[in-house]
């Protein structure tokens, strides 16, 4: 039953994890918006969710570090100081990450009240 | 979820960052009129040097103020023979400062300061979502 759990909320569960992740990679490069030199940085969302549950699916637990996946953002304008973080774009990007987290949990809450549904009948 | 809460550290730094360039742009614009006392050198434009720190892991990076340099343009030179600083010449030196590039700096300090209390605030509000699961 536990594992079964485990499995019905498993893609809502990593999805979220990853969007917060995200949400603190892009908090980041937000952040560094006037460093000199700084390198905006992302990752290729589908690809490290469709990793992560193909892991999920051999491990319970899949608390690999996000590390390696970490991406350089291609530029769209240089500048003279080097920094390449560009604010519309990644203004844009966490707004859709913010709205894709919530839609995450209210997904996740949905399936608990299913779940809650069929336990009293 | 620690996620969201990091993010907290990563703005925050970056508010701090801000606050402490718009300091910088405060007493540059507060010295902007300063004449340099007889024989002394006048007031010198500080601007801050911004680096990116880490926060423990690789997603998350921060931002401190790693030094604050000294403008290294000369004073300006006003002909003022009368003014009792004034050198042999007749020349008061006064505060390397222009005030255009303080203001655009104290803007563009203040809007990324703006911008990062709105990057916290959509953080708050996931976390306050998130502890909402179930209910």
């Amino acid at each position: 039953m536990n594992s079964k759990l485990d499995g019905y909320l498993n893609f809502q569960q990593t999805t979220i994890s990853l969007l917060a992740r995200r949400q603190e990679v892009l908090a980041s490069n937000i952040a560094n918006a006037d460093t000199p030199n700084y390198k905006a940085r992302d990752f290729d969302f589908n690809a490290v969710l469709a990793k992560k549950l193909k892991s999920a699916n051999n491990t319970t637990a899949s608390t690999d570090a996000l590390g390696a996946d970490l991406l350089y953002r291609q530029v769209i304008q240089p500048s003279a100081d080097g920094n390449t973080v560009d604010m519309d774009v990644e203004r844009n990007l966490f707004a859709e990450n913010s709205l894709r987290y919530e839609t995450s949990v209210t997904m996740i809450t949905g399936q608990v009240k299913d779940m809650l549904a069929v336990l009293q009948g | 979820m620690s996620s969201l809460l990091k993010v907290f550290d990563i703005t925050g730094s970056a508010m701090i960052s801000q606050s402490k360039r718009l300091n910088t742009v405060a007493s540059n614009l507060a010295n902007a009129e300063t004449v340099a006392p007889p024989g002394g050198t006048p007031y010198k434009a500080k601007h801050v040097v911004f680096t990116a720190t880490p926060l423990g892991d690789d997603a998350s990076t921060g931002v401190t103020v790693e030094k604050i340099v000294e403008d290294s343009t000369p004073p300006k030179m006003v002909y003022n023979p009368g003014d009792p600083s004034a050198d042999a010449n007749g020349f008061v030196s006064m505060a390397n400062i222009n005030v255009a590039d303080e203001m655009v700096d104290m803007i563009s300090a203040s809007r990324s300061y703006q911008t990062n209390v709105e990057v916290m605030n959509a953080a708050k509000s996931l976390f306050l979502k998130t502890l909402t699961i179930s209910q």
